[in-house]
């Protein structure tokens, strides 16, 4: 018996040490390729309007840099022209488990850089953690400001390439104001968590800079994440007095909500604030209702559709024809993360005299850079060279009926210097002084 | 003032009836088999997901458009027979003999390939299927719109609650899972045939589980993790109500279903602790839950 145990014992160890060495020689950076790890979630709640899209988004423009098949300027092959291998994982589980996996990543499987996270909790959890391990990594979505402004403020190797929440309640502000003077008061709808609060608080203290007139309601609707049912939450919102509803719903909780309110005329007697609703307008099609405000953080998604440049045009043709639907705002962020990645090897390169850069001089070409993502310019200009600013659309959602599909109508454009602080000054303090220094 | 009262009980009403939908199978499992069924989740979910897949099909073709509910039915009888016997049959009569924390631990780990399990067959995209909600439209109550097809849960988790207490105190069958309730091993000896008992159980626990998931997909995005949130609110409902108790489980729904309710109306920043506020109070003053089974003291 204890032979028989040894003997399995050994063929356990030996497979092990098989597997180990397979695996650092299947995915640790050889001299010609760099090891991209790119964590979205690919299970649970966050993975249909979010995850898998944005997946979808990186996998597609990091296949074509390898071919060199993108648009110019990014038309060359690879990464400073090594060959991008990308490792595809679920970021569901929590922080802690990310933390591990990324240690994991990095430190096991050879991770060059990372392109992902779309959770602010994520993101919150693993960028010391990266400064740590000191990989290059760029955060694509994450709405949290708290990023640079208090968790890593002195950031060297974390970026972020899209803007923060604070820009959508700014943004949503400045929209309320101009499409709906006459707004005296408005409540909400939020999930009960980090995300749905900062999204709240920033809508809340912006309004009280540009309509200071309003007054926000005290009986806001806080249901947790993922509860699915809202019937009660709908019932409550009938009742206020109030007429605009802000709402940073996403995912299936936006959805259910939809279905639910749509039920029982939510949406003809109350005019709904949706800061992310952009992420589903595809997917519900005709079910998505008329007249609400549709948010995406950017000119991402429904809001690229009419954007004329060659790389949109390319990558909005190239996601189509491989997954049969139009890329979501995810897709767009990530493939906007990768192409962050592409400018500050290549650029670092160049500087290098065309040799392979080292991570400190990739991590520099990209500190306080400017360039061009898939459908805007995306200037490095806060969080000390870290934090993007982009610019911004938000409009109303409506129904092309000569396409059949969704579109999005009585769109207004800001610029980024528009809706986030100058550098150094936190969002809140901005928002609570009055957002000095704002450049609409 | 009245508005706002009716509102509540309404939506108090609506929210309990999912709540006990939900529960209900949960607490016969356990009543039963003192088992504390994790996989209630992923019955629900597959319940869901069938649901949902059926829907869909139904309402391709030119049937009668109110046949679409019956494929809710169809959905949550053939999830609770396949994962009733696959999973007592083929998991759990292996561990009846073990301490009950490993029977929990084994449930929970086939949550979680059954989680994965859906993900393999369906994907992660959502699944819509909106139509039996949107054929029945809107009912108003003292002015305010309600989906009648959320009205029709309450009904629904009556008949259930009826025809469960009905077949525990009325047929001969319920008597023999009284007794096995009452005492296994002495039923055992009396000649009643536990292994069926069991079976059987647990497949009318899984289909409770799986009709829950399955009347309640027409109003939500059916997607990945639609399972997890339930079993915690089912588990708060089963420890309120006593575990094991069906009069339990509906008095535990009531209870949290209205006292949420006026939460959300009244003092909306206090709803998530509202729930367990009230599952604290009764570990609390009642442990055993408000109407848990008595238990005989064996000597």
């Amino acid at each position: 018996m204890r032979t028989i145990s040894m003997q399995l014992s050994g063929t356990a160890l030996a497979l092990a040490l098989g597997a180990s060495i397979g695996l650092a020689a299947g995915t640790a950076g050889a001299a010609d390729s760099v090891v991209m790890a790119v964590p979205s979630f690919l299970t649970g709640a966050g993975a249909p309007a979010f995850g898998v899209p944005s997946r979808n988004g990186a996998e597609i423009i990091i296949n074509a840099i390898n071919k060199g098949k993108v648009p110019a300027p990014y038309n060359s092959k690879g990464l400073a022209g090594r060959q991008i291998k990308a490792i595809f994982y679920d970021e569901s589980g929590g922080g802690t488990k990310q933390v591990a996996e990324l240690r994991n990543k990095v430190q096991k499987q050879g991770a060059d850089l990372v392109v992902g996270y779309i959770s602010s909790g994520t993101c919150a959890a693993i960028a010391p953690v990266a400064e740590e391990l000191k990989v290059f990594t760029v955060l694509p979505v994450c709405g949290t400001p708290r990023i640079f402004e208090d968790i890593i403020p002195n950031a060297k190797y974390v970026f972020r390439t899209m803007m923060h929440a604070t820009a959508d309640g700014v943004a949503e502000a400045h929209y309320v104001k101009a499409k709906m003077p006459n707004v005296k008061s408005y409540t909400g709808i939020n999930q009960n968590y980090a995300w749905g609060q900062d999204s709240w608080r920033d809508f809340d203290l912006a309004m009280k800079v540009l309509m200071p007139h309003t007054t926000a309601s005290d009986k806001a609707q806080w249901p947790k994440i993922f509860a699915g049912q809202y019937g009660t939450e709908i019932s409550a919102l009938m009742l206020a007095k109030e007429n605009l509803v802000h709402s940073s719903f996403w995912g299936g909780d936006l959805e259910a909500l939809i279905f639910q309110g749509s039920a029982r005329g939510l949406f003809r007697k109350k005019t709904l604030l949706f800061s992310v609703a952009a992420s589903s307008i595809y997917r519900l099609g005709k079910k998505f209702p008329l007249g609400v405000i549709v948010g995406a953080r950017g000119p991402y998604g429904v809001y690229a559709k009419n954007i004329d440049t060659p790389i949109n045009n390319w990558f909005r043709a190239a996601y189509i024809d491989r997954y049969n639907t139009p890329p979501t705002g995810g897709a767009y962020q990530f493939a906007q993360g990768v192409l962050a990645a592409k400018y500050a090897y290549d650029t670092a390169a160049s500087a290098n005299g065309g040799k392979f850069p080292s991570k400190d001089q990739v991590v520099a070409a990209l500190t306080g850079a400017t360039f061009e993502g898939v459908t805007t310019t995306v200037k490095m200009a806060l969080g000390n060279g870290h934090q993007s600013m982009t610019d911004y659309m938000l409009g109303k959602s409506a129904w092309d009926k000569e396409n059949g599909e969704p579109k999005i109508v009585d769109i207004m454009k800001f610029k980024g210097t528009c809706l986030l602080p100058p550098n150094g000054v936190k969002g809140v303090d901005w928002l609570k002084g009055g957002m000095k220094g704002a450049n609409c | 003032m009245i508005q706002e009262i009716v509102t509540i009980i309404v939506d108090g009403l609506v929210y309990s009836s999912y709540l006990f939908m939900v529960a209900v199978g949960l607490t016969v499992i356990f009543g039963v088999m003192k088992i504390l069924n994790v996989t209630h989740g992923s019955f629900y979910a597959f319940g869901a997901y069938l649901a949902a897949t059926l829907v869909g099909i139904y309402y391709e073709t030119d049937l009668p458009e109110f046949g679409g509910f019956l494929m809710l039915f169809a959905a949550a009888i053939a999830v609770g027979v396949f994962f009733g016997i696959v999973l007592e049959r083929g998991l759990l009569r292996f561990l009846y003999h073990r301490d009950e924390h490993i029977i929990v631990l084994a449930t929970f780990a086939m949550f979680l390939v059954l989680e994965d399990v859906i993900i393999l067959i369906w994907g992660v995209d959502p699944y819509f299927a909106y139509q039996p909600m949107a054929l029945l439209g809107s009912t108003e109550i003292v002015g305010m719109p309600f989906d009648t097809y959320s009205l029709t849960m309450i009904g629904l988790a009556v008949v259930v609650g009826i025809v469960l207490w009905l077949g525990l105190t009325r047929t001969k069958w319920g008597k023999l899972l009284l007794a096995v309730i009452y005492d296994r091993e002495l039923a055992q000896t009396m000649g009643i045939n536990v292994t069926v008992v069991f079976l059987v159980t647990f497949i009318i626990g899984a289909m409770l589980g799986a009709l829950g998931g399955a009347y309640v997909a027409p109003t939500i995005s059916v997607s990945p993790g639609v399972g997890v949130e339930v079993i915690v609110l089912a588990f708060a409902v089963v420890v309120i109500g006593g575990m094991g108790s069906i009069p339990g489980a509906m008095i535990g729904s009531l209870v949290v279903g209205l006292a949420r309710a006026a939460a959300v109306h009244k003092f909306p920043e206090v709803e998530l602790f509202v729930i367990y506020a009230i599952m604290a109070a009764v570990l609390a003053f009642r442990p055993e839950g408000l109407f848990a089974p008595a238990k005989a003291r064996k000597i």
